[in-house]
């Protein structure tokens, strides 16, 4: 008996695993069917289906590189502090000084590449026309996650807490204050008033909101901090999960009807 | 003696020297493709006549990249002597071309219109790769300028540049594919992906390809991040306000709209119909043909719009924020420097100053009377215009569609039009707003 049989009769290996090694037609069904992991896939597949050219792999890079930034992501949580004191220090440190400071790095890259694979990913099922019934609400989900990736990396962009960082939240969220009624210079926003005094002021619309203060500072730094690591990521993973389960209970990955 | 902001060091010439090298690798692969595939051309007589494999072209292309790359690598030492580079009677124009937005607009919809139009011949392999080679080598040639790698180099730019070649890329395989099965639709052949479509086992088909994927991923991730080191400018200073701020890159197509519409609009409002008008498109596209593969005859109308919105309008609008853009917003050439105290004329006018004083009279104190004709006009183009469509060019859609799906049908349409719409009479007119109440911060 070879070590790698002696490894896969063990009863570790089989309390493990559950089923013999994917060598047979048979094993390799069982072997979709019985592993969490794997089971997100349907048993067998058209294979024009997963031919590169045709679907492009992009949702499943997008979903990649979420993992990819939710692994670097936790592991800069283990070292960054968002504070006014220590948030550009840290980044500094992680670059400079710091071991597997590199994860900062691919976090950053990552969430660029993710903007971008996420937009592929739109373009190719709108240029398939999978879009079309019945998928149009899985359509619908996938647009709420192409603005929640937008929004992780506009959240996370603030954390570095270097010029290019406030700035770019600075200019980003001051759209809020033009918001129609719930801006304090949106048109409308007088209409909100009880008794002559202006609900929507400078501390209590929507720019407010979203930043927690007057100007983008430690308080925005807090509130982004907790959106962009827990609030978005939560929301992101939930519709991801209903997205993949829509794609296999709409008809599968896309194909010619 | 090179100057403070020099075009050419020899460090620069060496690295360039790189890019030719995978340039020419490119193009070897390219030949041995070629010699395989593209058959026979014949030779112009001043040659011999007679015939020679297409690769031939591409043979000689790449024996001269190999001479380019070895001047680079063995002249770099010289740069005051080194004569490949971009020349100023080519840099002049091209700036001139795209440092006027209206130019630059005007460009990227002819490449839109270029694209649909000439896609039968644009998307061959070759004419393809010949593309491809173009773009590379205007971009490497573009590097020997100082101000194009100030702007190309900062590291946040690095994607976009490659977010660039991604989508031309993908929309040529987009058109290369929708044109095969276009073909066979002529022939009355099924799509190309209805034939052999055997069913497969998951494992090992998919899953294999899956991790393969994963780990070349991986592997991407960390050359970059070895690569390239993600930017860290000055800690943050709520007092030193940059000159140009700018949002992040992917949000840069709505800051530009900002220079047209008012924040209300071109912030809120816009991107909320940019979203809501994306979920509605199932809803909207009644279309059933083209469900599951690539076609463009069969779907005309949907593809058109999709790509109008996603390549001119998007991609076009965050090359112009990301590149050109430059301090207090005014737009620059790719080789021109930024600078601060470049002045552009700003004086626009709004329509109720146009109306009133076309009449010869002072602007009316009530803020509604005095803005009645832009009022007038706005109302007509979200109200009667649907109409005016249904009766005219989309009769059918209004037909098909029915009341309600046209209605918010035809107001995407129109609201996505607003833009480029605002863009012209900005440009024609000097138009500031069409209805200007800033009492309210009703502008539009």
């Amino acid at each position: 008996m070879s070590v790698g049989d002696y490894i896969r009769e063990s009863q570790i290996w089989k309390s493990i695993f559950r089923h013999p090694a994917p060598y047979d037609r048979r094993n390799r069904i069982v072997v979709v069917l019985t592993n969490f992991f794997l089971h997100l896939h349907p048993v067998s597949i058209k294979q024009n289906g997963i031919a590169l050219s045709y679907t492009w792999c992009m949702g499943g890079i997008t979903f990649f590189l979420f993992l990819a930034e939710t692994i670097t992501g936790v592991l800069l949580m283990f070292y960054y502090r968002p504070t006014l004191e220590w948030a550009f220090t840290d980044i500094l440190a992680l670059r400079d000084v710091t071991t597997l400071g590199i994860m900062r790095e691919i976090h950053r890259w990552g969430a660029h590449a993710m903007v971008i694979t996420v937009w592929l990913h739109m373009y190719r099922v709108f240029l398939t026309g999978s879009y079309k019934p019945p998928r149009e609400f899985n359509w619908v989900i996938g647009v709420i996650l192409l603005v929640l990736t937008l929004l992780l990396s506009f959240t996370g962009y603030l954390l570095p807490w270097d010029q290019l960082a406030i700035w770019a939240i600075t200019v980003g969220s001051n759209m809020a204050r033009a918001t129609p009624f719930l801006g304090h210079e949106g048109p409308g926003y007088q209409l909100l008033n009880l008794g002559g005094y202006d609900l929507i002021t400078k501390v209590s619309d929507a720019r407010f909101l979203l930043l927690g203060a007057r100007e983008v500072g430690e308080e925005t730094l807090n509130r982004f901090y907790i959106l962009h690591c827990v609030a978005i990521p939560l929301v992101v993973a939930s519709l991801i999960a209903i997205h993949f389960w829509r794609v296999r209970k709409d008809g599968g990955i896309s194909q010619p009807l | 003696m090179t100057g403070p902001h020099p075009n050419l060091t020899p460090s620069v010439i060496f690295g360039l020297g790189f890019l030719y090298l995978i340039l020419f690798c490119m193009n070897v692969a390219w030949t041995v493709r070629s010699y395989k595939k593209d058959g026979e051309v014949h030779l112009p007589s001043l040659l011999g006549g007679g015939h020679a494999p297409f690769a031939l072209w591409w043979g000689l292309y790449s024996a001269l990249l190999s001479m380019v790359t070895f001047a680079h690598f063995t002249g770099s030492g010289n740069p005051d002597q080194f004569l490949i580079s971009l020349p100023d009677f080519i840099k002049a124009p091209i700036d001139a071309l795209v440092a006027d937005p209206r130019l630059f607009f005007g460009i990227t919809l002819l490449i839109f219109i270029g694209i649909i139009v000439f896609r039968r011949r644009l998307a061959t392999p070759t004419a393809g790769w010949i593309l491809l080679n173009a773009a590379l080598l205007f971009l490497i040639l573009s590097m020997t300028d100082y101000d194009f790698r100030q702007i190309v180099g900062k590291p946040d730019n690095v994607p976009i540049v490659a977010m660039l070649f991604i989508v031309g890329f993908f929309t040529w395989l987009y058109f290369n594919r929708a044109n095969e099965n276009d073909e066979r639709a002529a022939k009355g052949l099924p799509p190309k992906e209805s034939e052999n479509n055997e069913k497969i086992l998951v494992w090992p088909d998919l899953v294999y390809s899956e991790l393969i994927c994963m780990i070349a991923l991986t592997a991407f991730l960390f050359f970059w991040g070895v690569c390239l080191q993600a930017p860290l400018e000055e800690p943050a200073s709520s007092v030193k306000t940059p000159n140009p701020s700018k949002a992040p890159w992917y949000f840069l197509g709505l800051q530009e709209m900002l220079v047209y519409y008012d924040p209300w609009l071109a912030g809120v409002v816009f991107p909320s119909v940019i979203l809501g008008g994306l979920m509605a498109l199932p809803y909207i596209d009644f279309n059933k043909k083209g469900n599951g593969y690539y076609t463009f005859n069969e779907r005309k109308f949907a593809v058109s719009v999709f790509l109008f919105g996603f390549l001119p309008l998007w991609v076009g609008m965050i090359i112009l924020g990301t590149f050109l853009r430059g301090p207090n917003w005014n737009t620059f050439g790719i080789y021109e420097f930024w600078d601060v105290h470049k002045l552009e004329a700003l004086n626009n006018i709004n329509l109720s100053e146009y109306f009133w004083g076309g009449f010869g009279m002072a602007l009316p104190t009530n803020p509604l009377i005095r803005e009645v004709p832009g009022i007038m006009l706005t109302l007509a183009y979200l109200v009667f215009m649907p109409q005016l469509l249904a009766a005219t060019v989309f009769r059918t859609f209004a037909y098909r569609m029915g009341f309600l799906r046209y209605m918010v049908f035809s107001n995407l349409v129109l609201l996505m039009a607003a833009l480029p719409i605002k863009m012209v009479l900005r440009w024609s007119l000097q138009l500031k707003y069409i209805v200007a109440i800033p009492e309210y911060f009703f502008n539009i």
